[in-house]
């Protein structure tokens, strides 16, 4: 699913965010973070729930005002101007904010005529994006008789019916099954091929992993990390890990295993399990008998192959199932 | 330009299918006016002659109702379920978008009063009422209320919020506008309340042109009513960036 960015002529990037922050009351949700969104690429932001992403893109999109720092998009300044750029965006809200009174194809062409599309303009386009969409049959239905997947999918296409050059999508598989989710992130490369530009929100470590050339890491309101998938990848290429679980509190013995184990690290997520981390094979005996030295037995331990949820891991220091266990949850209860 | 333009009267056109033009909502129409008229008229207890007397105060009332509390129950619905975000991200000023979803409203509120003017017509003569004078009146009163509505529209943010807060401006409105009792006959400390409120100036026109007996200078009237809409307006317009851009 993966392609080339498209390189531009233009150097200057799209989105260039400095310093922003935002506060609710004694809330920092975001909290001074700064980067950039080329021209061409698929930019994710990757963070548990109220990392502050939808925050984040609610400033970037107008529908809120930062309290301090800068938004230039398309090289305009719009940190006071909510409106200066909203002709060049498309948004795709985590909730679908279409009129559920309305068929699929009025949804589309009254946000076709939002936009200033004529008539003529704004039916060819419904209809084609229908097609694409495979909601044909489902054109002359009420949209609030649309299952989720449907729904996920008609909001995408009136965020794109004006063919804007950016398009932000909070959250774009959320609360969709596996099928429907596959489906939008076909779409959503396709787009990106066709030269639409994309900020994406996601839970999910395998989708930001799947679609993104370019990753923040964004936790309680701060970017702990943004970089390419490869750069990311990286230093794990080389790296063994390995996830123990023990019975017994190994958070009390961390500095004796640092200090007797100098070439592993030691990453202890809870007090009852830990990642263990080398650039060499790890010698589970060694480290199972350090520890029933200091009455801990080990339960189980695993290999694993290290991936981006190791990555997010290193970084962020939260434990990548937080993450997982969220979106499933978030999954569920919808 | 006109990329605005297609999407103000879109704005428009999608509001009077989805709410303005619905039956329960045309009915609602319907019936209002003719329940003032019969009231008024038993109230009286005179002939078909005192009819012109009575429909100033139907027509004010017919189009308050018609409109305040639409605006602002479907604006806050909007917010509601988010569809008003999507407006919101339109590439359009504010003020096109507030202008597009309170067209409506002025619209369906000036036809309202329309039916009281029918009825009066079946029932007897108004031939000597001025229209070059009602009918503009018609229009400042639709759209005071209108705009009294976005008003409210942005000081709630539950849809039965807005129909309570709509019904706390319009039903003190009735009382203190001069329709019921003249101003002059209310208690003194209660005037000033009178000359406060944009539906006094409005029923005040009304009453000069068919009955030709104003208290205040038509000229005030006009004046007053528009120095109301225009306030109403940019006040609401003001609170809306503040508070709904936050
Ligand atoms: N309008 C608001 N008023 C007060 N607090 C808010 C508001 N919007 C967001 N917050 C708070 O800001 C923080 C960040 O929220 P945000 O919705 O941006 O998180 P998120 O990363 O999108 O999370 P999720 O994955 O759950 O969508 C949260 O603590 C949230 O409670
Ligand atoms: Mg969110």
């Amino acid at each position: 699913m993966k392609h080339q960015i498209q390189i531009s002529n233009n150097d200057e990037p799209l989105i260039e965010v400095v310093n922003l922050t935002k506060r609710f009351d004694n809330l920092t949700a975001v909290d001074n973070i700064s980067f950039t969104l080329n021209n061409g690429e698929i930019f994710g932001f990757l963070g548990p729930n109220g990392a502050g992403k939808t925050t984040t893109i609610r400033m970037l999109i107008g529908l809120s005002r930062p309290d301090s720092g800068t938004i230039k998009v398309a090289g305009k300044d719009c940190t006071g101007n909510p409106k200066a750029a909203q002709h060049l965006i498309g948004v795709v809200p985590d909730e679908s904010n279409l009129y559920p009174e309305l068929t699929g194809f009025d949804n589309l062409c009254f946000c076709g005529a939002l936009y200033g599309m004529s008539k003529t303009e704004r039916i060819e386009r419904a209809n084609k994006l229908l097609k694409t969409f495979g909601l044909t049959e489902a054109a002359n239905r009420k949209f609030g008789g649309y299952s989720k997947g449907m729904k996920r999918k008609l909001t995408i296409a009136a965020g794109i019916i004006h063919r804007p050059q950016i398009l932000f999508l909070d959250e774009p598989t959320t609360g969709i099954d596996v099928a429907s989710a596959r489906q939008v992130r076909q779409l959503i490369s396709s787009l990106n091929n066709s030269g639409t530009t994309i900020f994406l929100t996601t839970h999910y470590i395998e989708d930001a992993e799947r679609l993104c050339h370019r990753i923040s890491f964004i936790v309680k309101g701060k970017i702990a990390k943004t970089d390419s998938v490869k750069n990311l990848l990286q230093p794990l290429l080389g790296r063994y890990v390995m996830l123990v679980s023990a019975s017994g509190n190994i958070m009390d013995i961390s500095r004796q295993l640092s200090s007797s184990f100098s070439d592993y690290t030691f990453n202890i997520t809870s007090p009852e399990h830990m990642r263990v981390e080398a650039n060499h094979q790890i010698n589970l005996v060694h480290i199972v008998k350090f520890l029933q030295e200091h009455g801990i037995d080990v339960t189980e331990a695993k290999k694993s192959i290290p991936s981006m949820e190791d990555v997010f891991v290193s970084i962020t220091g939260i434990e990548a199932n937080i993450l997982k266990k969220e979106a499933d949850k978030k999954r569920k209860s919808e | 330009m006109r990329k605005g333009l297609i999407a103000l009267w879109n704005i428009i056109l999608k509001d009077m299918r989805a709410y303005y033009l619905k039956p329960p909502n045309i009915s609602w129409g319907l019936i209002f006016p003719i329940a003032w008229t019969g009231m008024f008229f038993i109230k009286s207890g005179t002939g078909f002659e005192t009819i012109p007397t009575l429909l100033p105060g139907v027509i004010a009332i017919s189009v308050l109702f018609g409109t305040t509390s639409m605006l602002a129950v479907t604006v806050t619905f909007e917010k509601k379920n988010h569809s008003f975000e999507r407006l919101l991200l339109a590439p359009i000023t504010l003020n096109t978008l507030m202008l597009a979803k309170t067209s409506g409203a002025i619209f369906f509120g000036s036809i309202n009063a329309i039916v009281p003017v029918i009825l009066a017509m079946l029932l007897t003569d108004i031939s000597t009422i001025s229209w070059l004078i009602v009918l503009p009146a018609i229009f400042l009163i639709a759209v005071a209320s209108t705009f009294l509505g976005l008003f409210i529209a942005v000081s709630v943010s539950e849809v039965f919020e807005a129909q309570t807060f709509s019904n706390f401006f319009r039903f003190p409105m009735i009382f203190l506008c001069g329709l019921f009792f003249p101003i002059d006959a209310l208690p003194v400390f209660l005037r000033p309340l009178s000359y406060m409120l944009p539906l006094t100036y409005g029923v005040d026109i009304l009453r000069g042109a068919v009955t030709g007996t104003n208290t205040m200078h038509l000229g005030l009237d006009f004046f007053a009513i528009i120095f109301f809409c225009t306030a109403l307006f940019y006040i609401s317009l003001r609170n809306i960036n503040r508070k709904w851009i936050n």
